[in-house]
């Protein structure tokens, strides 16, 4: 019962933030200059109908909000406008269809053009992040246990190493060696123009591609993982609890695996879940370089086109991620640490 | 009056010396300990703070921290020594004949477990035949044992209170009925009330079962109440041994009667309490000579040169001071 409260509670806010992220987006994009007519397409020649006709074409006509025109320049308007004929509330009225809005730049769906993007970025990061996690936590476990040997040393400072490269710099290197020594690809999701007999030979076609990428994410967070578990884990071996443990005579398996680690991974979830929100658009250098069409190579090619609707949809699905990742983080906290789900701190 | 207690004697210490690394010196923090506990015995060890008392208890485990290291000595139990046994032997030592409980219990018991977890896994840590229902069932006649009702198991440690906790550690400590139990400092953390009721329940349980404990202090009011025998320590050195009857009354080591008259003695509420002089020794500064001669009041020339040896004072009464050699 208590755990079904905590629960709703959490639901409750979540659901609240996405309210307010949605508001501040919309205004966001709204405060920025240009429209399609005259940033997104910059044709000089357009007479004023057709104008007209691209911002009929993208709803930027109606007001944005009752006794706003516009607000970027600021126009005020007529106050006593239907709600449901302004630019907001049919904004919102789409969201609550799985509508968000036309891309100025390919006039397609924004809500199909991201949904491949997120595809293929959770592809990329969730083996990533997947090997980073499992690797990242067994090692920091076994550098605290052995901490100041030879053991710990390398793998600190392998850690250290990983953590400080620059992400691209990395990526460039790995691309540079990967194509040239071991033959995989260099660029984008499969290899443009080919034929697959089956769906096996594209999906090793697709892991191929995933090789290079997905390693430069691992290395370069597993590092983060590594260190953050192994501090942690440092702390708590020097509790009271792991010295009663001892004196219990367990084994070290024993003591690591049911007192360290469980009281150990409280941090790693926190710092697990922020990344994860973050990662699904912190991709951007790693698909750069690859050419990988993710998320992130979406984002940074609409920036540079200037496509409104495009970047609005893409921050909307970062701030879901993030807040669902911190929804997810507070019921592992309340599964893992039982002092959370009765209310005390 | 207090129960008889056995002549086996259970645990035999000779010769301990502890010492801690530090920037490659070796600081001496237990040095030249004896004692000896038979069955059924309760000892108190008792000290200011800083002087060996829990070192010396946690070497007896091997438990000491990465810097510790027991240079000297023999720990003899069951007809072995201790330090001679691999880590996989000691192991199996631990819990099962020898149990400890910690200061406070706030922090010994795992925050995210549930308390049967903690103490099943240590029964069925020690005796892989016991299925997990049987260890249910001693958990909950644990639990019941020290006074907590048996339903409340499936409870986490901050829902108890501190004397709950530290009983639930007693519990804890009982599960593969130890011989020797040691108690480090159990009541420290706990109000007067609560610290009454723990040591009756120590006390209850040494007599029920039979338990040698080993109880560390520094309250000299509690060890003259339950202890047999009293081991006085000073800068990780005996100071003197004997039983409580003839520290209380005979104490010949100058610091054992300091320490008695800085406490105070209900029969003579009028009596100044008196404190000792000083602080006691750094380990890394220790002085020369006897280790209590900066604060001795009756410290000669010789107490600041030589250190003295263990001498016995009669059958069964060691101290380690000058005054008493030749007195034999």
């Amino acid at each position: 019962m208590k755990r079904l409260t905590y629960l709703l509670r959490r639901l409750q806010w979540a659901l609240l933030s996405i309210l307010f992220v949605i508001t501040l987006n919309f205004f966001l994009f709204r405060v920025l200059p240009g429209d399609p007519a005259r940033a997104g397409i910059r044709d000089p020649r357009l007479t004023a109908q057709a104008q007209q006709a691209i911002r009929e074409r993208f709803g930027l006509d109606k007001p944005v909000i009752n006794c706003f025109e516009t607000l970027n320049p600021l126009k005020l308007g007529k106050c006593g406008v239907n709600p449901l004929e302004t630019q907001f509330f049919i904004y919102v009225g789409n969201l609550l269809r799985g509508e968000l809005g036309t891309s100025y730049h390919t006039n397609r769906p924004v809500s199909s053009m991201l949904g491949e993007a997120l595809l293929n970025t959770v592809l990329l990061v969730g083996a990533a992040q997947v090997f980073s996690i499992v690797f990242g936590i067994i090692l920091g476990l076994v550098a605290a246990w052995k901490s100041h040997t030879a053991v710990d040393f390398t793998a600190l400072t392998a850690s250290l190493v990983a953590w400080s490269l620059p992400t691209f710099w990395l990526g460039i290197v790995l691309l540079f060696a990967g194509s040239t020594w071991l033959g995989l690809p260099v660029v984008g999701k499969l290899t443009p123009g080919m034929a697959y007999p089956h769906w096996g030979a594209k999906a090793a076609d697709l892991g191929r591609h995933l090789i290079l990428p997905t390693l430069t994410f691992t290395i370069v967070v597993l590092g983060e993982y590594m260190l953050v578990m192994r501090s942690t884990v440092l702390d708590v071996l020097s509790e009271d609890y792991i010295l009663t443990a001892k004196a219990k005579g367990l084994s070290t398996f024993q003591i690591l695996k049911d007192h360290a680690l469980r009281n150990a991974l409280l941090p790693m979830v926190t710092i697990v879940a922020l990344n994860l929100g973050f990662t699904v658009a912190g991709a951007i250098q790693i698909e750069t370089v690859f050419s990988w069409p993710g998320l992130g190579l979406a984002i940074f090619d609409a920036v540079g086109r200037r496509d409104y609707p495009m970047l609005q949809g893409a921050f909307l699905l970062i701030a879901v991620s993030v807040i669902t990742a911190n929804l997810i983080a507070d019921l592992l906290y309340s599964y893992l640490d039982p002092r959370i789900q009765a209310g005390q701190s | 009056m207090k129960p008889v207690t056995g002549q086996k004697t259970l645990l035999s210490v000779r010769h301990l010396s502890v010492g801690y690394e530090s920037e490659g010196k070796l600081l001496p923090a237990v040095e030249d300990v004896h004692f000896d506990l038979r069955e059924g015995e309760v000892l108190g060890l008792v000290g200011e703070s800083g002087c060996g008392k829990t070192t010396l208890m946690l070497s007896l485990l091997r438990l000491l921290p990465v810097a510790g290291r027991i240079t000297r000595g023999e720990v003899r139990f069951g007809g072995q020594d201790l330090l001679d046994l691999s880590e996989t032997e000691m192991s199996q030592v631990r819990w099962r004949d020898i149990a400890m409980i910690f200061q406070g219990a706030m922090n010994a018991l795992n925050p995210v477990l549930p308390v049967e977890q903690q103490i099943s896994e240590a029964i069925r840590r020690h005796d892989a035949s016991v299925s997990a229902a049987q260890a249910t069932r001693r958990v909950e006649e644990l639990l019941e044992m020290v006074g907590i009702t048996a339903n409340r198991k499936d409870q986490y440690p901050f829902q108890f209170s501190g004397g709950m906790r530290q009983r639930v550690m007693i519990a804890m400590a009982l599960a593969c009925r130890p011989q020797v139990l040691i108690a480090d400092e159990p009541t420290t953390a706990l109000d007067v009330m609560i610290q009454a009721q723990i040591l009756e329940l120590l006390l209850e349980l040494r007599e029920r079962l039979g338990l040698a404990v080993i109880l560390v202090t520094h309250d000299l009011g509690v060890v003259a109440e339950i202890c047999d025998t009293v081991l006085v320590m000073y800068g990780g050195m005996t100071a003197e041994y004997s039983d409580v009857d003839r520290v209380y009354n005979h104490a010949v080591h100058p610091y054992t009667q300091n320490l008695l008259k800085a406490f105070p003695d209900l029969s003579q509420p009028n009596a100044r309490l008196i404190s000792i002089p000083g602080y006691p020794p750094r380990l890394d500064a220790l002085p020369s000579g006897c280790r209590f001669s900066p604060r001795c009041p009756a410290a000669f020339e010789r107490c600041h040169q030589e250190t003295p040896g263990l001498y016995t004072v009669e059958e069964g009464h060691t101290a380690r001071c000058f005054l008493v050699e030749g007195k034999v």
